[in-house]
This record gives C-alpha cells, sequence and structure tokens, in this order.
C-alpha cells in the first residue's frame, strides 16, 4: 500500500539529522504559524501563490534561493568541521555515509536550488522591464516552472527526514548510483527532484526565449538590447539545449534503477562512461547558464556606476554568442582522466583553452568601462571588482587544468574544487549577491542598507579566499576531494584555516540577514520615490519601485542603447495625455497545484507507492485540461485605473542626466 | 496626429487582421494543398527506396546511403510539412532550426568519437563496432 | 494570455542594425504628440508567439531524442550474447508501420488546411482519420514490444535492447501524448469552433505531428535499417 515507505524511514537514531529535521519543522511551523496569526493565507494564495507576475515569481525564485543557500550552507559548514577535525586517529563525528550524504546534498542544492532559481530569479524581476515588456511570453508556465523548482527542493529537504538523500556526490556516478551499489532511496530522492525541477527550467529557458525575441519594445532591435538581456538570451538558449540531455542522462539512470535495464550497469553490456559523456554534456553548458547571467549584472552595473556607457558592447555580445557555443564544445575536460587517447584529450583541452579568450574579452571590457568613469564605490560596484579579481584566479587555475597532463596529476583533488568554488562563488555568488542589491530597490520600492550590505561583502570576501585558498595548497599536496577523514597531519593546518574562512563567510550571511531585517525596518527612510535610485541606463529604471503590474502604462519607443538613459537625455515627458486600457493576464492556481501533484507523484515514485505515483500524474493532467478549457484567463486594466496609478507614482519628468 | 500615422502605428485587433489576410498570408503560412502532396510523395519516395535497397540485400544500400536518405526525407518534411523557409515569418524558426542541428551533430559526433576512443583505449582487443 | 509589442509580423530582424518598423517611419512623418516616443496601440501576436515557443520546446525534444540516438550509438553493438538487431528486425513490418505514420502526417496536413478554411467538418474528419492511423502504429508498435519480450529479448536482457526499446519506446510515448492532445483538440473544435486560441493550438499540434514523422525517420534509419543491413 505504500511502497517502500515505513516509519524506520525516519532516522530516530541519528542524532545530528534529527536535529536538523527538529530545526527545519521548527522553522516551517514559525512561518506556517505567523502566516496564521496574522491572517494571511487568503492574502498569500491570491497575491503569491497564484501569480503569474514574473516580479513576484522572481521574488520567489531568489526566497527560495536565499531560503536553501542556508541549508546548503549548514553542508559546507559541516564538512569544513569534520575535515578540520578527522585527521590521523581522530575521525571526527560525521560517519562516512552520512559525510557521503552532506557533500551530496551541498553541491546538489547550491547548484539547482539556490544558483539557477537565484540566477532565473533575477531573470525574471529584471528581463521584462528590460526590454519594456509587460509579462514574459507564457505567465503562466512562468508559474509552473517555479512551482516544479519549488517541489524539487522540498524533495530534497524532505529526503533528511524521511529516508536519506544520495551519497554519489551531486552528478550520481554510476555505478554507484546503480541499485546493486545504491539499493536505497537516496538515489531516487536526488533523480527525481532534479527530473522535475528540470522540467521547471526548460519551460523557463523556452519562455524567455520567446519573450526577447518576440517582445521587445518597439525601436529595441538586437543589438540595441542591454548587455543582460542577450546574456539572458544566450542563457536560456543553453538551458533548452543542454537541459534536456540531463533529462535523458537521468532518465537512463531511472530506467536502469527501476526497470533492470542496463545503459550504465557493470553487466550486460552497460556502460557506466557513457552517463559521465552524456551528463557533462550538460553539465559544462550548466555552469555557462549559471555565469552568463552573471556577467551582465556585472556589466549593467559597472556602467551604472560608472557613469558611462558599457565599452565594447558590439565585442562583449559576441564573446557572449562565443561561450554559449563553444560552451558545448569542452565537456570532456571533467573526464580527461578517464582512460581517451591523447587525440581526444588534445582537442577538448584545446577548446577549453579557447573559452577563456572570450571571457577575457569581457573582463578587459569592464576595466575599460571603469577607466576614466566616475565609479561610485556602492556596495553593487564592490561586489563586480570582488568578482573581477576573485573569478580571473579562479578562470586561470581553470586554464591549468585544461592542460590534460596537468589534469591527471589535480583531477578529484581539492584545486578542482578550490577552482570551481573560485569561479562559481566569485563569479554565480558574487553576481547574484550584486544583482540582489542593484534590483532589490526595483522590486520592493527601497533599498537595502548600505553599511550592511559593504560589511557582508567584506566578510564573503575575505572568508571566501581564507576558507578557498588553503585547497588550492592542499590539492597540490596531494589530498583528494570528498574525503571524511585523511592521515597526513601536515594537511590538518590548512583545513582548520578552511573553516575559520567558513566561519568568516557565515558571519557574511548572518550580516545579509540583517540587512534584510534591518532594511525591512527602515524602509520608509530609504524608499525609492523615483524609481530611478542609481541613475540607471536601461529601461527597468523608467517604471516606478516597485512597478505596477502592468509595468509600463505605454511602452516606450526604443532609439538607442541604455535606452533609458537616451529616453532622459533627451528629456521624454512620461505623462502620457491619454491612458489606454491594458490587457493583463489572470492569476491562476493551476501551476501550483500541478506542481504539487507531481511532487507527490515524485514522492510515490521513489518510495515505490505505484498507485499514487499515477494518481499524481494523473491528477496534475486533469489540473492542465482543465485549465486548457478555461477561458477566462485574461482581464483589462481599465484606462481610468491606470491614470490613477501613473499619478499615484507623483513624478512625470526623469531625473536629469 | 495625421492619418498616415494611425495607418502605420495601429493596428486592427489580430483577429480581424488574420481573417483580412487569410486569403495570401494565411494561406502561406498554413501551406497549400500541393506542398503537402509534393511533400508527401517526396517522402514516400524517400522511404521505400532506402526499405527497398536493405531489403533486397543491395551491395549499394550502405549506411552512408541510408543517412543521405533519412536527412533528406527530413528536409522534405522541414521544407513541406513545416514550412521552414528563409521568410521573415520562419527567420527565428529556421535559426533555432539550424542551431539545433549543430547541438545534434556535436552530441552525437562528440558522443560517438568520445566513447569509441574510451573503448580503443581502455579495452583493447574487444571489437565494437559502433557507427562510422 | 500573453502581452507583445507591435513588432514586425514574424518578429525583429535578426542581425540587421537597423530596425525599420513603426518608430522609423514616424520619425519621417514628424509627427506631432507623444506617438514618437511611446508606442500608440499595443496588440500581442500572441498566436505566433506561441507558436515560436513551441517550435523552441521542439527543438529541445530533438536534443532529448539526440541524447538517446547518441546513447542508442553507442550501445547498439552491446548485445551481451543475447538477441542481434537482424533477428530481431522485420523491415516489412517496419515498413507498414512507418506508412501509416508518414501518411498520418500527410492527413494532419490536410487538416491544417481545412482550419485555414474554417471548414469545421473537414478538420475534425481529418484528424480522426490522423488520429486512427496514430493509433495503428501504435498498436504496432507494442504488439512489436510484446513480441519481443515474448521471446526474451527485452530491456533488461542487454544494453542494446535497453536503449531500443527506451528509445522506440520515447517515441511511442511522444505519439501517445499526441493522440490524447488530439482528442483533447478535436473536443474543443466541437464544442468552442476555430476560435484564435484553438487555432494557434492546432498549429501546434500540427507542428508536433510532423516533428514526431522526422524523428520516425531518424528511428528507421539508424535503428532498423542499418541494423539490418
Amino acid at each position: 500500500m505504500l511502497g517502500k515507505l515505513t516509519l524506520s524511514a525516519i532516522p530516530y537514531q541519528n542524532p545530528i539529522v534529527m536535529g536538523a529535521v527538529v530545526f527545519m519543522a521548527l522553522a516551517a511551523v514559525a512561518v506556517l504559524g505567523t502566516i496564521t496569526v496574522l491572517g494571511k493565507w487568503k492574502y498569500l494564495w491570491t497575491e503569491w501563490l497564484t501569480s503569474v507576475d514574473h516580479k513576484k515569481i522572481g521574488a520567489m525564485y531568489v526566497i527560495l534561493a536565499g531560503v536553501m543557500l542556508l541549508r546548503g550552507f549548514a553542508d559546507a559548514i559541516m564538512m569544513r568541521a569534520q575535515q578540520a577535525l578527522a585527521y590521523g586517529p581522530h575521525k571526527g563525528y560525521l560517519p562516512p555515509e552520512h559525510f557521503d550524504q552532506v557533500f551530496s546534498a551541498h553541491g546538489t542544492i547550491m547548484i539547482f536550488f539556490m544558483a539557477m532559481p537565484f540566477m532565473i530569479g533575477l531573470m525574471n524581476c529584471v528581463l521584462p522591464l528590460q526590454i519594456g515588456a509587460r509579462d514574459v511570453a507564457f505567465p503562466f508556465l512562468n508559474s509552473l516552472s517555479l512551482w516544479l523548482t519549488v517541489v524539487g527542493a522540498m524533495l530534497v529537504n524532505l529526503s533528511l527526514a524521511v529516508g536519506n538523500f544520495a551519497r554519489t556526490g551531486w552528478l550520481a556516478y554510476p555505478p554507484l548510483s546503480e541499485l546493486h551499489f545504491s539499493p536505497g532511496v537516496g538515489v531516487d530522492y536526488y533523480i527525481w527532484a532534479l527530473q522535475i525541477s528540470g522540467i521547471g527550467t526548460t519551460l523557463s529557458g523556452v519562455n524567455f526565449i520567446a519573450t526577447i525575441l518576440r517582445m521587445r519594445a518597439p525601436g529595441m532591435t538586437l543589438m540595441r538590447m542591454p548587455v543582460f538581456t542577450w546574456t539572458a538570451l544566450c542563457t536560456n538558449i543553453l538551458i533548452v539545449a543542454a537541459f534536456p540531455i540531463l533529462t535523458v542522462s537521468l532518465a537512463l539512470l531511472t530506467l536502469d534503477r527501476y526497470l533492470g535495464m542496463h545503459f550504465f550497469t557493470n553487466s550486460l553490456g552497460g556502460d557506466p562512461m557513457m552517463y559521465i559523456n552524456l551528463i557533462w554534456i550538460w553539465g559544462h553548458p550548466e555552469v555557462y547558464i549559471l555565469i552568463l547571467p552573471a556577467f551582465g549584472i556585472f556589466s549593467e552595473i559597472i556602467a551604472t556606476f560608472s557613469g558611462k556607457r558599457l565599452f565594447g558592447y558590439t565585442s562583449m555580445v559576441f564573446a557572449t554568442m562565443a561561450i554559449a557555443l563553444l560552451s558545448f564544445l569542452v565537456w570532456l575536460h571533467h573526464f580527461f582522466t578517464m582512460g581517451s587517447g591523447a587525440d581526444v584529450n588534445a582537442f577538448f583541452g584545446i577548446t577549453t583553452m579557447v573559452i577563456a579568450v572570450p571571457t577575457g574579452v569581457k573582463i578587459f571590457n569592464w576595466l575599460f568601462t571603469m577607466y576614466r568613469g566616475r565609479v561610485r564605490l556602492e556596495s553593487p560596484v564592490l561586489w563586480t571588482i570582488g568578482f573581477m579579481i576573485t573569478f580571473v584566479i579562479g578562470g586561470m587555475s581553470g586554464v591549468l587544468m585544461a592542460v590534460p597532463p596537468a589534469d591527471f596529476v589535480l583531477h578529484n583533488s581539492l584545486f578542482l574544487v578550490a577552482h570551481f568554488h573560485n569561479v562559481i562563488i566569485g563569479g554565480v555568488v558574487f553576481g547574484a549577491m550584486a544583482g540582489l542589491t542593484y534590483w532589490f530597490p526595483k522590486v520592493f520600492g527601497f533599498r537595502l542598507n548600505e553599511t550592511l550590505g559593504k560589511a557582508a561583502f567584506w566578510c564573503w570576501l575575505v572568508g571566501f579566499y581564507v576558507a578557498f585558498m588553503p585547497l588550492y595548497v592542499l590539492g597540490l599536496m596531494g589530498a583528494t576531494r570528498r574525503m571524511d577523514h585523511y592521515d597526513n597531519p601536515a594537511w590538518q593546518p590548512l583545513f582548520v584555516v578552511a573553516a575559520i574562512g567558513a566561519v568568516i563567510i557565515f558571519c557574511g550571511i548572518m550580516l545579509q540577514l540583517a540587512q534584510v531585517v534591518v532594511s525591512i525596518v527602515q524602509r520608509e527612510q530609504a524608499r525609492d520615490l523615483t524609481g530611478d535610485p542609481w541613475g540607471g541606463r536601461t529601461l527597468e529604471w523608467a517604471t516606478a519601485s516597485p512597478p505596477p503590474a502592468y509595468n509600463f502604462a505605454r511602452i516606450p519607443v526604443v532609439r538607442d542603447r541604455d535606452a533609458f538613459w537616451d529616453m532622459k537625455r533627451r528629456g521624454v515627458n512620461m505623462k502620457a495625455a491619454v491612458y489606454r486600457p491594458i490587457h493583463m493576464p489572470r492569476n491562476t492556481g493551476t501551476g501550483f497545484v500541478m506542481a504539487a501533484f507531481i511532487g507527490l507523484a515524485g514522492f510515490a515514485m521513489i518510495w515505490h507507492i505505484w498507485w499514487l505515483a499515477i494518481g499524481g500524474c494523473a491528477a496534475a493532467m486533469v489540473a492542465l485540461i482543465r485549465h486548457a478549457f478555461d477561458d477566462d484567463r485574461d482581464y483589462y486594466v481599465e484606462a481610468e485605473e491606470v491614470r490613477r496609478t501613473e499619478m499615484m507614482r507623483g513624478r512625470h519628468q526623469l531625473r536629469s542626466v | 496626429m495625421s492619418a498616415a500615422n494611425e495607418a502605420v502605428v495601429s493596428q486592427a485587433p489580430h483577429g480581424a487582421v488574420h481573417r483580412a489576410a487569410h486569403g495570401g498570408g494565411h494561406a502561406a503560412a498554413h501551406g497549400s494543398r500541393k506542398s503537402y502532396v509534393i511533400g508527401f510523395l517526396l517522402a514516400i519516395a524517400l522511404t521505400v527506396v532506402p526499405f527497398g535497397l536493405v531489403m533486397t540485400h543491395s551491395s549499394i544500400g550502405t549506411p552512408l546511403l541510408i543517412a543521405v536518405f533519412a536527412l533528406a526525407q527530413i528536409g522534405v518534411h522541414a521544407v513541406y510539412f513545416l514550412h521552414v523557409d528563409r521568410s521573415e515569418a520562419q527567420r527565428w524558426n529556421l535559426t533555432a532550426l539550424v542551431f539545433t542541428a549543430i547541438v545534434v551533430c556535436i552530441i552525437l559526433g562528440g558522443s560517438i568519437w568520445i566513447m569509441h576512443n574510451l573503448y580503443v583505449n581502455m579495452m583493447p582487443g574487444m571489437m565494437q563496432g559502433s557507427i562510422g | 494570455m500573453t502581452t507583445g509589442t507591435t513588432m514586425a509580423h514574424g518578429g525583429a530582424l535578426a542581425f540587421e542594425p537597423g530596425y525599420a518598423g513603426p518608430a522609423e517611419a514616424l520619425r519621417d512623418l514628424r509627427p506631432a504628440g507623444d506617438a514618437v516616443d511611446f508606442e500608440l496601440e499595443h496588440h500581442a501576436d500572441t498566436a505566433s508567439i506561441a507558436q515560436l515557443g513551441f517550435w523552441i520546446y521542439l527543438m529541445s525534444d530533438c536534443l532529448l531524442f539526440a541524447g538517446l540516438f547518441a546513447t542508442y550509438s553507442v550501445l547498439h553493438a552491446r548485445t551481451a550474447g543475447g538477441p542481434q538487431p537482424q533477428s530481431l528486425f522485420d523491415l516489412r513490418y517496419v515498413l507498414a508501420e512507418t506508412g501509416f505514420l508518414l501518411v498520418s502526417s500527410f492527413t494532419c496536413g490536410l487538416a491544417t488546411l481545412a482550419m485555414g478554411r474554417r471548414s469545421r467538418g473537414a478538420t475534425l474528419g481529418w484528424l480522426a482519420v490522423t488520429f486512427v492511423l496514430g493509433l495503428a502504429f501504435l498498436g504496432m508498435e507494442v504488439h512489436e514490444f510484446a513480441h519481443m519480450i515474448a521471446d526474451g529479448a527485452g530491456p533488461g536482457r542487454s544494453a542494446f535492447l535497453s536503449s531500443f526499446f527506451t528509445l522506440v519506446a520515447t517515441h511511442g510515448l511522444h505519439v501517445t501524448c499526441g493522440l490524447t492532445w488530439m482528442a483533447i483538440m478535436m473536443v474543443l473544435v466541437v464544442k468552442k469552433g476555430f476560435t484564435p486560441s484553438t487555432e494557434s493550438r492546432l498549429s501546434c499540434l500540427s507542428l508536433f505531428w510532423h516533428f514526431l514523422d522526422i524523428i520516425w525517420v531518424g528511428v528507421f534509419s539508424l535503428v532498423y535499417l542499418f541494423g539490418v543491413s
């Protein structure tokens, strides 16, 4: 009746896990309780859970990312603590099978449920505003994508309380991830969380591409789009092209585990290397999916805060497109050591080095943008400068490993771990933080506290270097990744330094939490009344903060790059003589409901509760079909209401340039 | 506001434009009977020939030739059934199709090359017999 | 519903630096008022945006099949001492299957033309024919699978068979989804007639159906014809 699910699935004997479960449960109760006490359930449902507004969906993505950052970071602290303690005769506090789950969860959460949602959330909030559109191309699909991602994250969190998570690393290589070596539910949690959220991500990709290609304001040719829009376009092309391969890889592993097939098994013709080949065909574009939006964010920020047009727009665009295309030609560098000949290794080594070139072009463009500009050192710019230094170091360590003979020494060592954290934290995380600070006033209407923001930045920057530079040294000394215990006492001091670095980053995160709280409390003092708190150059700053649901009362006609800067320069009058009714999509709960049923089906698949899996999928299909037959899906905002909203905004003259 | 402005800028609701353009543009968007019939006949030919070659164990029924027929038929489907062409309306569709084709080739070619190379290096003495 | 802009039909010109849309035309006419700085009317070409979105989804589906084709290519010789393709594939049978699917693609095209003529009867008729042909294709495929499994050549027998069954059955699953969608569309056409939304969805369905035939061309060439030759 309940498949493999029994009460013994709850890990009562494991105090660390139970502690985490209790903590999660208390947090959930606190949140749900607060909503109940404040009587906000109806508000939550009508304004947020059923919203198809890209701004709200984007905000929810970022909130998800923030919550999962805490969860993934808890895993990080646990690993640093274990490795600082567990040398020689000391075993540390985490048994190996638990440590394995911790590093697997850490990677899975940080990539799929922190970095991806953060970037997709920022793109959601900003993109339609930047191109002068009223929403994305497919608002309902946008809602569905969000909730599918949330469901995936919830499955990973649930694995802590019911059953266990995968012990196979964030990519779950076979044969370890096959049923024979991982008979439990851990790998199944991993598979279904990723498959479900992967559908959401792919749908997002389709959505954004259609939006950017077809919904730009009149006059905004491709070469007049903001650079963030360009990077978002290339990112979403990569998403649409690469995620199907992840789907295939996980599906074939699923078929091996559930139906006894032999794609990646050790017997009857299976080939585990094919999984590694396929998953990295996805995996390499994935890291570019993460970094390209960050590049776009930095481009916007550096131009705005230097008070100068971005240097080398055309080369930026072509560099972005080159990176996107090349990202499909390097994937073997993730498995140089796994048996291919020198010819194959040489080809991919060369392509890997080539892909560093367009990134170098971008760095120079950012530097030249700053040169002779009046650079305001506010926190978005601090994140940007921190990124430029840190990412270049990380990139260089990557190019070092692109040389196959060097990689033979460094593959799967802590040097590798240091490299990818260097580029992901220095690139993706710093970009996300910069974007958050930059666009927060637009989305929520008030600025974040700058002092706390700067303090948080310094903690992140210093903490990052203290945590990860020792790992480069350890890697060169021979330390392998994913070790819960080691014998060489010479390594221990370095692990201790790394742990201190993690604590410094933790302070940074705490400062950011404090920043959010303080900013909300002090929001009236920090209100953005003009809609343009930074002296922005792109169209999102032409709206009020926060923008009305319809974004633009009238869509501006674009004459040049940096469309808003151009409007300010020409002194465009924002006040309209006549307002018109605006066509808007209605909120719908279908996305939320479908995702909930699919999540239930995923849980059922994990525990082999077949009737529930079929039922959940069927219910989701019913919800979708019902939605398809529903004609009442849109409405008009009356012209009078538009006029009132625009008048309430208070200002109709643009801040002068 | 001059009349020319109005004509240029404002558009009638989509449905009316749609119906007005029904005869010419609309038909072009949905293809004509002729294009479907031509495509259908070409596809039949491009199906029957390779099947015939293989079923009669003809010596010219090589894998390469089968691939050529397959690609030709895919092209026929794309042009005659999916109406992909170089017109304005199909510009993005064609671009997306070309990009997809490139990535498909990379995935197929790359995987076969890599896995074959792995096999030759790691499992000497065993014949795999992969394609191409 | 979605929103859009008054772009030229079919979207912006891909890499042209100038944009010959409403704004440029307006500038030359030098009108008064704010029509130059702001768009006057705002009408979304929802249907064509939906079709572009669907096309992009189809491209992602192509790549999904590419992954399956790549897997088949790599694993097709790993028969693990079990049944080989030559002993399993009956090309006359596959030719018949292919015939059903190809004809259904043609009849789907006829249904699209009937929709263009706003002929409800003809559209429903051709859709029904397409449905029956598609169902025949599926029936033949299921029969083939059942036969193979009964003969001990099921997907768990070897890597070759795993990849064969998965590739072909994934296509079959797509066909099943297409047939389900077709049935729903026929109900929609009966109930609501040719609304812009119904037409847009029918266009997407026909794109899907033709795409499935394209994938099948790949399948019968790579799997069956290569396998036997």
